[in-house]
Protein backbone atom coordinates (compact mmCIF):
# COMPACT_ATOMS: atom_id res chain seq x y z
CA UNK A 1 0.00 0.00 0.00
CA UNK A 2 0.83 3.34 -0.71
CA UNK A 3 2.47 5.62 1.92
CA UNK A 4 2.64 9.36 2.05
CA UNK A 5 6.03 9.74 3.08
CA UNK A 6 8.10 11.00 0.08
CA UNK A 7 11.68 9.83 -1.07
CA UNK A 8 10.25 6.10 -2.09
CA UNK A 9 9.44 6.74 -5.41
CA UNK A 10 9.90 3.26 -7.44
CA UNK A 11 12.17 3.66 -11.04
CA UNK A 12 9.76 4.09 -13.56
CA UNK A 13 8.44 1.22 -15.39
CA UNK A 14 7.63 0.40 -19.08
CA UNK A 15 3.76 0.79 -18.51
CA UNK A 16 3.36 4.40 -17.02
CA UNK A 17 6.87 5.00 -18.65
CA UNK A 18 5.74 8.15 -20.19
CA UNK A 19 3.21 9.55 -17.79
CA UNK A 20 5.88 9.64 -14.89
CA UNK A 21 8.40 11.30 -17.48
CA UNK A 22 6.04 13.70 -17.93
CA UNK A 23 4.76 14.63 -14.79
CA UNK A 24 8.18 14.46 -13.51
CA UNK A 25 9.49 17.08 -15.80
CA UNK A 26 6.67 19.35 -15.28
CA UNK A 27 5.56 18.70 -11.35
CA UNK A 28 8.72 17.88 -9.83
CA UNK A 29 7.53 16.98 -6.52
CA UNK A 30 4.03 16.20 -7.40
CA UNK A 31 4.44 11.87 -7.60
CA UNK A 32 4.91 10.38 -4.27
CA UNK A 33 4.20 7.10 -5.27
CA UNK A 34 3.70 4.17 -8.04
CA UNK A 35 2.09 0.84 -7.92
CA UNK A 36 1.74 -1.47 -10.88
CA UNK A 37 -0.18 -4.79 -11.02
CA UNK A 38 -0.04 -5.23 -15.19
CA UNK A 39 -1.83 -8.58 -14.83
CA UNK A 40 -4.70 -7.17 -13.70
CA UNK A 41 -4.77 -3.91 -15.71
CA UNK A 42 -4.18 -1.84 -12.60
CA UNK A 43 -2.09 1.13 -12.26
CA UNK A 44 -1.69 3.89 -9.69
CA UNK A 45 -0.16 6.97 -8.90
CA UNK A 46 0.01 8.90 -5.76
CA UNK A 47 0.51 12.33 -5.99
CA UNK A 48 0.48 15.34 -3.47
CA UNK A 49 -3.06 16.79 -2.84
CA UNK A 50 -2.45 20.18 -3.59
CA UNK A 51 -0.94 19.63 -7.36
CA UNK A 52 -3.79 17.02 -8.37
CA UNK A 53 -5.26 19.95 -10.61
CA UNK A 54 -1.94 20.78 -12.21
CA UNK A 55 -1.63 16.32 -12.32
CA UNK A 56 -5.06 16.15 -14.45
CA UNK A 57 -4.39 19.40 -16.67
CA UNK A 58 -1.19 17.68 -17.35
CA UNK A 59 -2.75 14.35 -17.91
CA UNK A 60 -5.25 16.16 -20.08
CA UNK A 61 -3.89 18.40 -21.94
CA UNK A 62 -0.34 16.43 -22.95
CA UNK A 63 -0.94 15.04 -26.43
CA UNK A 64 1.24 11.90 -26.05
CA UNK A 65 -1.01 11.36 -22.64
CA UNK A 66 -4.50 12.14 -23.33
CA UNK A 67 -6.44 10.68 -20.85
CA UNK A 68 -9.79 13.25 -22.16
CA UNK A 69 -11.98 11.15 -19.85
CA UNK A 70 -12.57 11.45 -15.65
CA UNK A 71 -14.38 8.37 -15.60
CA UNK A 72 -14.94 8.70 -11.73
CA UNK A 73 -14.11 10.27 -8.38
CA UNK A 74 -14.61 7.98 -5.58
CA UNK A 75 -12.92 7.86 -1.87
CA UNK A 76 -12.18 5.00 0.23
CA UNK A 77 -11.95 6.04 4.12
CA UNK A 78 -9.03 4.16 6.17
CA UNK A 79 -9.64 6.08 10.18
CA UNK A 80 -6.42 4.08 11.30
CA UNK A 81 -4.01 6.39 9.00
CA UNK A 82 -3.23 10.05 9.84
CA UNK A 83 -4.25 10.98 6.66
CA UNK A 84 -7.64 8.74 6.37
CA UNK A 85 -8.93 9.24 3.53
CA UNK A 86 -7.98 8.22 -0.20
CA UNK A 87 -9.35 10.09 -2.75
CA UNK A 88 -9.12 8.05 -6.04
CA UNK A 89 -9.33 9.37 -9.80
CA UNK A 90 -9.83 7.47 -12.36
CA UNK A 91 -8.68 8.81 -15.63
CA UNK A 92 -9.27 6.66 -19.23
CA UNK A 93 -7.95 7.67 -21.92
CA UNK A 94 -9.51 6.55 -25.47
CA UNK A 95 -6.63 7.45 -27.88
CA UNK A 96 -4.17 5.09 -26.08
CA UNK A 97 -7.02 2.76 -24.41
CA UNK A 98 -5.29 2.91 -20.92
CA UNK A 99 -6.94 3.46 -17.51
CA UNK A 100 -4.80 5.18 -15.17
CA UNK A 101 -5.80 5.60 -11.22
CA UNK A 102 -4.43 8.72 -9.12
CA UNK A 103 -4.45 8.52 -5.80
CA UNK A 104 -4.59 11.76 -3.33
CA UNK A 105 -4.40 11.14 0.82
CA UNK A 106 -6.05 13.84 2.72
CA UNK A 107 -6.60 14.35 6.89
CA UNK A 108 -10.03 15.06 8.14
CA UNK A 109 -10.44 18.87 7.53
CA UNK A 110 -7.86 18.74 4.81
CA UNK A 111 -9.01 20.47 1.64
CA UNK A 112 -8.52 19.15 -1.81
CA UNK A 113 -7.86 21.28 -5.10
CA UNK A 114 -11.26 20.41 -7.26
CA UNK A 115 -10.60 19.23 -11.03
CA UNK A 116 -14.35 20.14 -12.32
CA UNK A 117 -12.54 22.98 -13.77
CA UNK A 118 -10.93 20.70 -16.19
CA UNK A 119 -13.16 17.80 -16.13
CA UNK A 120 -17.12 18.84 -16.17
CA UNK A 121 -17.38 14.95 -14.59
CA UNK A 122 -15.58 15.44 -11.42
CA UNK A 123 -18.78 17.97 -11.02
CA UNK A 124 -21.42 15.57 -9.25
CA UNK A 125 -18.63 12.86 -8.44
CA UNK A 126 -16.60 15.02 -6.33
CA UNK A 127 -20.43 16.32 -4.74
CA UNK A 128 -21.27 12.87 -3.79
CA UNK A 129 -17.42 12.20 -2.04
CA UNK A 130 -18.44 15.71 -0.22
CA UNK A 131 -21.76 14.30 0.83
CA UNK A 132 -20.94 10.53 1.95
CA UNK A 133 -17.41 11.40 2.90
CA UNK A 134 -16.52 14.81 4.10
CA UNK A 135 -13.74 15.51 1.98
CA UNK A 136 -13.44 19.04 1.25
CA UNK A 137 -12.90 19.92 -2.46
CA UNK A 138 -11.47 23.34 -2.66
CA UNK A 139 -12.88 25.71 -5.47
CA UNK A 140 -15.94 23.50 -6.34
CA UNK A 141 -18.50 25.63 -7.78
CA UNK A 142 -21.77 24.26 -6.52
CA UNK A 143 -21.02 22.18 -3.45
CA UNK A 144 -24.39 21.07 -2.64
CA UNK A 145 -25.52 18.01 -1.05
CA UNK A 146 -25.81 15.32 -3.51
CA UNK A 147 -27.83 12.21 -2.81
CA UNK A 148 -28.49 12.89 1.62
CA UNK A 149 -31.37 14.95 2.37
CA UNK A 150 -30.13 18.57 3.46
CA UNK A 151 -30.40 18.07 6.69
CA UNK A 152 -28.69 14.83 7.07
CA UNK A 153 -26.29 14.78 9.44
CA UNK A 154 -23.04 13.03 9.19
CA UNK A 155 -21.04 11.27 6.73
CA UNK A 156 -22.41 7.96 5.80
CA UNK A 157 -19.62 5.93 4.33
CA UNK A 158 -17.56 6.86 6.92
CA UNK A 159 -15.92 3.84 8.41
CA UNK A 160 -17.05 5.07 12.27
CA UNK A 161 -20.64 5.84 11.12
CA UNK A 162 -23.26 3.20 12.26
CA UNK A 163 -24.88 0.63 9.46
CA UNK A 164 -28.51 1.73 10.93
CA UNK A 165 -27.80 5.47 11.11
CA UNK A 166 -27.57 8.07 13.89
CA UNK A 167 -31.04 8.96 14.25
CA UNK A 168 -34.35 8.19 12.03
CA UNK A 169 -34.09 10.46 9.18
CA UNK A 170 -36.94 12.95 8.79
CA UNK A 171 -37.19 14.59 5.60
CA UNK A 172 -38.78 17.61 5.13
CA UNK A 173 -39.49 19.06 8.41
CA UNK A 174 -41.93 21.95 6.84
CA UNK A 175 -43.03 23.37 3.42
CA UNK A 176 -40.37 25.75 3.31
CA UNK A 177 -37.71 23.06 2.78
CA UNK A 178 -39.78 21.40 -0.09
CA UNK A 179 -39.17 24.19 -2.18
CA UNK B 1 -37.81 45.77 -25.16
CA UNK B 2 -40.13 44.01 -23.26
CA UNK B 3 -38.89 43.02 -19.67
CA UNK B 4 -38.94 39.27 -19.80
CA UNK B 5 -39.18 36.77 -16.73
CA UNK B 6 -38.06 33.44 -16.17
CA UNK B 7 -41.08 31.01 -14.64
CA UNK B 8 -39.24 28.37 -12.25
CA UNK B 9 -41.01 24.92 -12.86
CA UNK B 10 -40.57 21.78 -11.00
CA UNK B 11 -40.82 18.46 -13.24
CA UNK B 12 -41.00 15.58 -11.18
CA UNK B 13 -39.84 14.00 -8.91
CA UNK B 14 -43.40 12.06 -9.44
CA UNK B 15 -43.74 12.49 -13.62
CA UNK B 16 -43.79 9.69 -15.98
CA UNK B 17 -40.52 10.49 -18.46
CA UNK B 18 -38.46 11.01 -15.95
CA UNK B 19 -38.15 7.55 -15.84
CA UNK B 20 -38.37 7.42 -12.05
CA UNK B 21 -37.68 9.47 -9.01
CA UNK B 22 -35.88 12.30 -10.76
CA UNK B 23 -36.55 16.02 -9.63
CA UNK B 24 -35.58 18.71 -12.42
CA UNK B 25 -35.72 22.07 -11.47
CA UNK B 26 -36.36 24.38 -14.66
CA UNK B 27 -35.68 28.02 -15.46
CA UNK B 28 -37.91 28.66 -18.19
CA UNK B 29 -37.87 31.97 -20.84
CA UNK B 30 -41.52 31.41 -22.40
CA UNK B 31 -40.80 27.52 -23.47
CA UNK B 32 -37.33 27.95 -23.38
CA UNK B 33 -34.93 26.26 -21.02
CA UNK B 34 -32.78 28.79 -19.30
CA UNK B 35 -31.43 26.51 -16.42
CA UNK B 36 -31.99 23.17 -15.61
CA UNK B 37 -30.89 21.96 -12.14
CA UNK B 38 -31.59 18.11 -11.07
CA UNK B 39 -32.34 16.66 -7.54
CA UNK B 40 -31.30 13.30 -7.28
CA UNK B 41 -30.95 11.23 -4.17
CA UNK B 42 -34.97 10.26 -3.74
CA UNK B 43 -33.82 6.94 -4.20
CA UNK B 44 -30.00 6.62 -2.00
CA UNK B 45 -30.50 3.78 0.14
CA UNK B 46 -26.84 3.22 0.86
CA UNK B 47 -26.39 0.33 -1.08
CA UNK B 48 -22.31 1.12 -1.17
CA UNK B 49 -21.99 1.04 2.74
CA UNK B 50 -24.81 -2.11 2.99
CA UNK B 51 -22.32 -4.09 0.57
CA UNK B 52 -19.72 -3.15 3.01
CA UNK B 53 -21.73 -5.18 5.36
CA UNK B 54 -22.45 -8.35 3.47
CA UNK B 55 -19.75 -11.37 2.49
CA UNK B 56 -18.67 -10.92 -1.26
CA UNK B 57 -21.29 -13.68 -2.50
CA UNK B 58 -24.35 -12.03 -0.70
CA UNK B 59 -23.35 -8.40 -1.72
CA UNK B 60 -24.05 -9.78 -5.28
CA UNK B 61 -27.78 -9.33 -4.50
CA UNK B 62 -27.68 -5.78 -3.93
CA UNK B 63 -25.56 -5.50 -7.07
CA UNK B 64 -28.97 -6.38 -9.57
CA UNK B 65 -31.41 -3.73 -7.40
CA UNK B 66 -28.99 -0.75 -8.83
CA UNK B 67 -29.67 -0.91 -12.27
CA UNK B 68 -32.88 -3.22 -11.94
CA UNK B 69 -33.08 -2.84 -15.75
CA UNK B 70 -29.71 -4.76 -16.42
CA UNK B 71 -29.39 -7.19 -13.36
CA UNK B 72 -27.45 -9.50 -15.19
CA UNK B 73 -24.63 -7.14 -16.17
CA UNK B 74 -24.64 -5.34 -12.60
CA UNK B 75 -23.48 -8.85 -11.05
CA UNK B 76 -21.44 -9.53 -14.23
CA UNK B 77 -19.14 -6.08 -13.68
CA UNK B 78 -19.20 -6.96 -9.40
CA UNK B 79 -18.04 -10.33 -9.89
CA UNK B 80 -15.05 -9.56 -12.67
CA UNK B 81 -13.62 -7.10 -10.37
CA UNK B 82 -13.64 -9.59 -6.79
CA UNK B 83 -12.10 -11.99 -9.32
CA UNK B 84 -9.27 -9.80 -10.48
CA UNK B 85 -8.63 -9.90 -6.74
CA UNK B 86 -9.22 -12.95 -6.14
CA UNK B 87 -6.90 -14.06 -10.02
CA UNK B 88 -10.35 -16.78 -10.36
CA UNK B 89 -10.26 -18.52 -14.06
CA UNK B 90 -13.38 -18.77 -15.35
CA UNK B 91 -13.70 -22.33 -17.26
CA UNK B 92 -15.12 -21.21 -21.06
CA UNK B 93 -18.70 -22.49 -20.51
CA UNK B 94 -18.92 -20.30 -17.68
CA UNK B 95 -17.57 -17.11 -19.78
CA UNK B 96 -19.76 -18.35 -23.00
CA UNK B 97 -23.29 -18.39 -20.38
CA UNK B 98 -21.68 -14.59 -19.40
CA UNK B 99 -21.77 -13.31 -22.97
CA UNK B 100 -25.31 -14.97 -23.54
CA UNK B 101 -27.08 -13.58 -20.48
CA UNK B 102 -25.48 -10.10 -20.64
CA UNK B 103 -26.48 -9.83 -24.51
CA UNK B 104 -29.62 -11.02 -23.86
CA UNK B 105 -30.06 -8.60 -20.90
CA UNK B 106 -28.51 -5.87 -23.05
CA UNK B 107 -31.62 -6.03 -25.99
CA UNK B 108 -33.90 -6.73 -22.78
CA UNK B 109 -32.68 -2.94 -21.56
CA UNK B 110 -32.64 -1.31 -24.70
CA UNK B 111 -36.28 -2.55 -25.73
CA UNK B 112 -37.53 -1.00 -22.04
CA UNK B 113 -35.25 2.05 -23.54
CA UNK B 114 -37.36 2.27 -27.18
CA UNK B 115 -40.58 1.85 -25.45
CA UNK B 116 -40.40 4.33 -22.88
CA UNK B 117 -38.76 7.04 -24.94
CA UNK B 118 -40.97 6.70 -28.29
CA UNK B 119 -43.50 6.82 -25.02
CA UNK B 120 -42.21 10.10 -23.80
CA UNK B 121 -42.48 11.62 -27.33
CA UNK B 122 -45.74 10.65 -28.19
CA UNK B 123 -45.29 6.97 -29.92
CA UNK B 124 -47.61 4.92 -27.92
CA UNK B 125 -47.78 1.51 -29.82
CA UNK B 126 -44.12 1.33 -30.18
CA UNK B 127 -44.21 0.28 -26.14
CA UNK B 128 -47.27 -2.15 -26.23
CA UNK B 129 -44.79 -4.06 -28.82
CA UNK B 130 -41.57 -4.08 -27.26
CA UNK B 131 -42.88 -5.13 -23.51
CA UNK B 132 -44.18 -8.35 -25.48
CA UNK B 133 -40.53 -9.11 -26.66
CA UNK B 134 -39.00 -7.89 -23.24
CA UNK B 135 -41.33 -10.46 -21.55
CA UNK B 136 -40.00 -12.96 -24.31
CA UNK B 137 -36.40 -12.68 -22.42
CA UNK B 138 -37.53 -12.57 -19.34
CA UNK B 139 -39.17 -15.74 -19.26
CA UNK B 140 -36.08 -16.89 -20.86
CA UNK B 141 -33.86 -15.47 -17.35
CA UNK B 142 -37.02 -17.38 -15.47
CA UNK B 143 -36.22 -20.33 -17.15
CA UNK B 144 -32.89 -20.13 -16.45
CA UNK B 145 -32.59 -18.63 -13.02
CA UNK B 146 -35.99 -18.15 -11.47
CA UNK B 147 -35.97 -14.52 -11.62
CA UNK B 148 -37.10 -12.15 -13.94
CA UNK B 149 -35.99 -8.52 -13.07
CA UNK B 150 -32.65 -9.35 -10.12
CA UNK B 151 -31.51 -12.83 -10.87
CA UNK B 152 -28.24 -12.63 -8.91
CA UNK B 153 -27.04 -15.48 -11.67
CA UNK B 154 -23.77 -14.72 -12.24
CA UNK B 155 -21.77 -15.69 -9.36
CA UNK B 156 -18.06 -14.58 -8.26
CA UNK B 157 -16.42 -18.12 -9.77
CA UNK B 158 -18.69 -18.68 -12.55
CA UNK B 159 -22.84 -18.78 -12.32
CA UNK B 160 -25.03 -19.91 -10.52
CA UNK B 161 -26.44 -22.93 -12.50
CA UNK B 162 -25.90 -24.55 -15.61
CA UNK B 163 -28.43 -23.71 -18.28
CA UNK B 164 -31.24 -26.03 -18.21
CA UNK B 165 -31.83 -28.33 -20.98
CA UNK B 166 -33.46 -26.95 -23.96
CA UNK B 167 -33.17 -23.76 -23.20
CA UNK B 168 -30.39 -22.77 -25.52
CA UNK B 169 -32.93 -24.41 -28.66
CA UNK B 170 -35.76 -21.77 -27.25
CA UNK B 171 -33.09 -18.55 -27.38
CA UNK B 172 -31.91 -19.87 -30.75
CA UNK B 173 -35.02 -19.74 -32.14
CA UNK B 174 -36.74 -16.36 -30.16
CA UNK B 175 -33.80 -14.21 -31.87
CA UNK B 176 -35.13 -15.16 -34.97
CA UNK B 177 -38.15 -13.75 -34.21
CA UNK B 178 -37.16 -11.11 -32.46
CA UNK B 179 -34.51 -10.16 -35.12
CA UNK B 180 -37.85 -9.50 -37.86
CA UNK B 181 -39.40 -7.69 -34.95
CA UNK B 182 -36.37 -5.37 -34.25
CA UNK B 183 -37.32 -4.57 -37.91
CA UNK B 184 -40.80 -3.81 -37.03
CA UNK B 185 -39.70 -1.29 -34.75
CA UNK B 186 -37.48 0.80 -37.43
CA UNK B 187 -40.20 0.57 -39.83
CA UNK B 188 -42.37 2.18 -36.96
CA UNK B 189 -40.32 4.96 -35.93
CA UNK B 190 -37.24 5.10 -38.45
CA UNK B 191 -39.43 7.16 -41.23
CA UNK B 192 -41.90 8.30 -38.47
CA UNK B 193 -42.17 12.23 -39.57
CA UNK B 194 -43.11 12.67 -35.97
CA UNK B 195 -40.38 10.88 -34.68
CA UNK B 196 -37.72 12.35 -36.76
CA UNK B 197 -39.06 16.00 -35.77
CA UNK B 198 -38.86 15.25 -32.42
CA UNK B 199 -34.92 13.37 -32.21
CA UNK B 200 -33.25 15.11 -35.90
CA UNK B 201 -30.64 17.76 -34.43
CA UNK B 202 -32.56 17.61 -30.88
CA UNK B 203 -30.10 17.46 -28.24
CA UNK B 204 -26.85 17.60 -29.66
CA UNK B 205 -23.70 16.35 -27.77
CA UNK B 206 -20.54 16.59 -29.53
CA UNK B 207 -17.47 14.06 -28.51
CA UNK B 208 -15.44 16.65 -26.70
CA UNK B 209 -18.21 17.51 -24.54
CA UNK B 210 -19.14 14.31 -23.93
CA UNK B 211 -16.08 13.05 -22.88
CA UNK B 212 -15.33 16.09 -20.76
CA UNK B 213 -18.62 15.35 -18.55
CA UNK B 214 -18.23 11.38 -18.32
CA UNK B 215 -20.77 10.19 -20.55
CA UNK B 216 -20.32 6.76 -22.08
CA UNK B 217 -22.74 4.47 -23.98
CA UNK B 218 -24.79 4.91 -26.44
CA UNK B 219 -24.39 8.84 -25.99
CA UNK B 220 -20.87 8.78 -26.68
CA UNK B 221 -20.93 6.46 -29.30
CA UNK B 222 -23.85 8.78 -31.26
CA UNK B 223 -21.46 11.46 -31.23
CA UNK B 224 -18.78 9.35 -33.07
CA UNK B 225 -16.50 7.85 -30.49
CA UNK B 226 -16.12 4.12 -30.34
CA UNK B 227 -15.69 3.28 -27.09
CA UNK B 228 -17.37 0.35 -26.45
CA UNK B 229 -15.39 -1.61 -23.48
CA UNK B 230 -16.00 -4.76 -25.04
CA UNK B 231 -14.16 -3.69 -27.88
CA UNK B 232 -11.68 -1.81 -26.31
CA UNK B 233 -10.87 -4.12 -23.30
CA UNK B 234 -12.16 -7.54 -23.70
CA UNK B 235 -13.79 -9.15 -20.65
CA UNK B 236 -15.23 -12.50 -20.79
CA UNK B 237 -13.99 -13.71 -24.17
CA UNK B 238 -15.63 -11.02 -26.04
CA UNK B 239 -12.58 -11.30 -28.41
CA UNK B 240 -13.43 -14.07 -29.97
CA UNK B 241 -16.90 -12.78 -31.39
CA UNK B 242 -17.69 -11.01 -34.39
CA UNK B 243 -19.09 -7.81 -33.79
CA UNK B 244 -19.71 -4.01 -34.94
CA UNK B 245 -19.27 -1.56 -32.40
CA UNK B 246 -22.01 0.99 -34.33
CA UNK B 247 -20.96 4.98 -34.17
CA UNK B 248 -22.95 7.88 -35.07
CA UNK B 249 -21.73 11.29 -35.91
CA UNK B 250 -23.75 14.46 -35.31
CA UNK B 251 -24.40 13.39 -31.69
CA UNK B 252 -28.31 13.93 -31.96
CA UNK B 253 -31.25 11.98 -30.26
CA UNK B 254 -31.44 10.50 -33.41
CA UNK B 255 -28.25 9.15 -33.93
CA UNK B 256 -28.18 7.72 -30.33
CA UNK B 257 -31.55 6.21 -31.67
CA UNK B 258 -30.02 4.42 -34.63
CA UNK B 259 -26.63 3.72 -32.56
CA UNK B 260 -29.03 1.94 -30.10
CA UNK B 261 -30.70 -0.24 -32.79
CA UNK B 262 -28.27 -1.44 -34.34
CA UNK B 263 -26.47 -2.50 -30.70
CA UNK B 264 -29.46 -4.83 -30.45
CA UNK B 265 -28.55 -6.50 -33.73
CA UNK B 266 -25.08 -6.72 -33.37
CA UNK B 267 -26.37 -8.41 -29.72
CA UNK B 268 -28.34 -11.11 -31.57
CA UNK B 269 -25.38 -11.48 -33.67
CA UNK B 270 -23.13 -12.52 -30.59
CA UNK B 271 -26.16 -14.73 -28.98
CA UNK B 272 -26.26 -16.46 -32.47
CA UNK B 273 -22.37 -17.03 -32.49
CA UNK B 274 -22.32 -18.19 -28.58
CA UNK B 275 -24.67 -20.44 -29.27
CA UNK B 276 -23.06 -22.31 -31.75
CA UNK B 277 -19.46 -21.90 -30.10
CA UNK B 278 -20.85 -22.84 -26.52
CA UNK B 279 -18.61 -24.84 -25.40
CA UNK B 280 -19.29 -28.22 -22.95
CA UNK B 281 -17.43 -28.92 -19.64
CA UNK B 282 -17.92 -27.31 -16.06
CA UNK B 283 -19.25 -23.51 -15.59
CA UNK B 284 -17.86 -22.67 -12.30
CA UNK B 285 -14.19 -21.94 -11.33
CA UNK B 286 -12.92 -25.30 -9.77
CA UNK B 287 -12.09 -24.26 -6.53
CA UNK B 288 -13.66 -25.15 -3.50
CA UNK B 289 -12.60 -22.52 -1.60
CA UNK B 290 -14.92 -19.86 -3.45
CA UNK B 291 -17.53 -21.62 -5.16
CA UNK B 292 -20.07 -23.59 -4.05
CA UNK B 293 -20.11 -27.42 -4.65
CA UNK B 294 -23.04 -29.38 -6.40
CA UNK B 295 -25.70 -30.24 -4.24
CA UNK B 296 -25.05 -34.21 -4.74
CA UNK B 297 -22.24 -33.94 -3.25
CA UNK B 298 -23.07 -31.98 -0.62
CA UNK B 299 -25.43 -34.98 0.39
CA UNK B 300 -22.72 -37.63 0.17
CA UNK B 301 -19.63 -36.47 0.10
CA UNK B 302 -18.12 -34.79 3.72
CA UNK B 303 -15.89 -32.48 2.60
CA UNK B 304 -18.26 -30.29 -0.10
CA UNK B 305 -20.40 -30.61 2.74
CA UNK B 306 -17.99 -28.72 4.93
CA UNK B 307 -16.85 -26.44 2.06
CA UNK B 308 -20.96 -26.14 1.65
CA UNK B 309 -21.18 -24.76 5.11
CA UNK B 310 -18.28 -22.61 5.86
CA UNK B 311 -19.02 -20.98 2.59
CA UNK B 312 -22.81 -20.01 3.10
CA UNK B 313 -22.26 -19.30 7.21
CA UNK B 314 -18.70 -17.26 6.77
CA UNK B 315 -17.70 -16.31 2.84
CA UNK B 316 -14.44 -16.76 1.42
CA UNK B 317 -11.38 -14.34 2.33
CA UNK B 318 -10.34 -12.30 -0.41
CA UNK B 319 -6.25 -11.47 -0.56
CA UNK B 320 -6.37 -7.47 0.38
CA UNK B 321 -5.85 -5.17 -2.59
CA UNK B 322 -7.99 -3.26 -4.79
CA UNK B 323 -9.17 -3.81 -8.30
CA UNK B 324 -11.09 -2.34 -10.88
CA UNK B 325 -13.24 -4.17 -13.50
CA UNK B 326 -15.61 -2.40 -15.87
CA UNK B 327 -18.02 -3.81 -18.28
CA UNK B 328 -20.06 -2.13 -21.54
CA UNK B 329 -23.81 -1.96 -19.52
CA UNK B 330 -26.64 -0.87 -21.67
CA UNK B 331 -26.21 2.49 -20.42
CA UNK B 332 -22.61 2.76 -20.91
CA UNK B 333 -19.38 2.16 -18.48
CA UNK B 334 -20.26 0.05 -15.63
CA UNK B 335 -17.57 -0.15 -13.09
CA UNK B 336 -17.09 -1.87 -9.86
CA UNK B 337 -14.15 -0.78 -7.34
CA UNK B 338 -13.25 -3.02 -4.98
CA UNK B 339 -11.19 -2.63 -2.20
CA UNK B 340 -10.08 -5.77 0.20
CA UNK B 341 -8.43 -5.69 3.85
CA UNK B 342 -8.33 -9.84 3.19
CA UNK B 343 -11.91 -10.62 5.32
CA UNK B 344 -15.10 -11.95 4.01
CA UNK B 345 -16.37 -8.96 3.63
CA UNK B 346 -15.48 -5.80 1.05
CA UNK B 347 -13.88 -3.08 2.61
CA UNK B 348 -15.12 -0.97 0.08
CA UNK B 349 -17.16 -1.10 -2.80
CA UNK B 350 -17.64 1.60 -5.39
CA UNK B 351 -20.49 1.49 -8.47
CA UNK B 352 -18.79 3.73 -11.19
CA UNK B 353 -22.72 4.03 -12.50
CA UNK B 354 -23.02 5.54 -15.92
CA UNK B 355 -26.36 6.52 -15.60
CA UNK B 356 -25.02 8.81 -12.39
CA UNK B 357 -22.71 10.86 -15.16
CA UNK B 358 -24.64 10.43 -18.24
CA UNK B 359 -27.73 12.39 -16.33
CA UNK B 360 -24.92 15.22 -15.34
CA UNK B 361 -25.23 15.93 -18.87
CA UNK B 362 -28.60 16.60 -18.66
CA UNK B 363 -28.58 20.75 -18.03
CA UNK B 364 -25.43 20.97 -20.54
CA UNK B 365 -27.96 19.45 -23.50
CA UNK B 366 -30.98 21.06 -22.74
CA UNK B 367 -30.04 24.32 -21.93
CA UNK B 368 -31.55 26.57 -24.42
CA UNK B 369 -33.54 24.01 -25.82
CA UNK B 370 -37.05 23.87 -25.73
CA UNK B 371 -39.27 22.10 -22.49
CA UNK B 372 -40.19 19.83 -24.89
CA UNK B 373 -37.39 19.04 -25.93
CA UNK B 374 -36.06 18.08 -21.75
CA UNK B 375 -38.79 15.06 -21.93
CA UNK B 376 -36.70 13.80 -25.33
CA UNK B 377 -33.08 14.14 -23.25
CA UNK B 378 -33.71 12.77 -20.63
CA UNK B 379 -34.95 9.74 -22.80
CA UNK B 380 -32.17 9.36 -24.73
CA UNK B 381 -30.03 9.31 -22.05
CA UNK B 382 -31.62 6.03 -21.08
CA UNK B 383 -31.23 6.19 -16.85
CA UNK B 384 -32.09 4.57 -14.08
CA UNK B 385 -32.71 6.08 -10.69
CA UNK B 386 -32.02 3.16 -9.05
CA UNK B 387 -28.34 3.28 -10.31
CA UNK B 388 -27.68 6.98 -9.94
CA UNK B 389 -29.03 7.07 -6.12
CA UNK B 390 -27.87 3.63 -5.33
Amino acid sequence: MADTEQGTVTPPTSHLQAELTKLRSAHPDAVLDVEEAPERDMFWITVRPRSIAAVAKTLRDDRALDYKLLSDVTCIDRPEREKRFNVIYNFYSVTHNKRLFVRVWVGEGDAVPTVSGLYASADWAEREVMDLFGVTFEGHPDPRKIVLPDDFEGHPLRKDFPLVGKRPVILFNNIKDIT
Amino acid sequence: MAVTETLTMNMGPQHPSTHGVLRLVLDLDGETVVKAVPHIGYLHTGMEKTMENEPYQQAITITDRMDYLSGMNNNLAYCLAVEKLLDLEIPERGQAIRVLMSELQRIASHLLWIGAHAMDIGAMSVFLYSFREREMILNFFEEICGARLTPAYIRVGGVALDLPDGVEEKIAKSIAVLADRLDEYWTLLDENPIWRDRTVGVGYLKADDALRLGVTGPRLRAAGVPYDLRRVKPYCGYEKYDFVVPVGDSGDIFDSYRVRMEEMRQSLRIIEQVLITMPDGPCNADNPKVVLPPKERVFSDMEALIHHFILVTRGFPVPPGEAYAAIESPKGELGFYVASDGSEKPYRVRVRPPSFYNLSALPFISEGSMVSDVVAVIGSLDIVLGEIDR
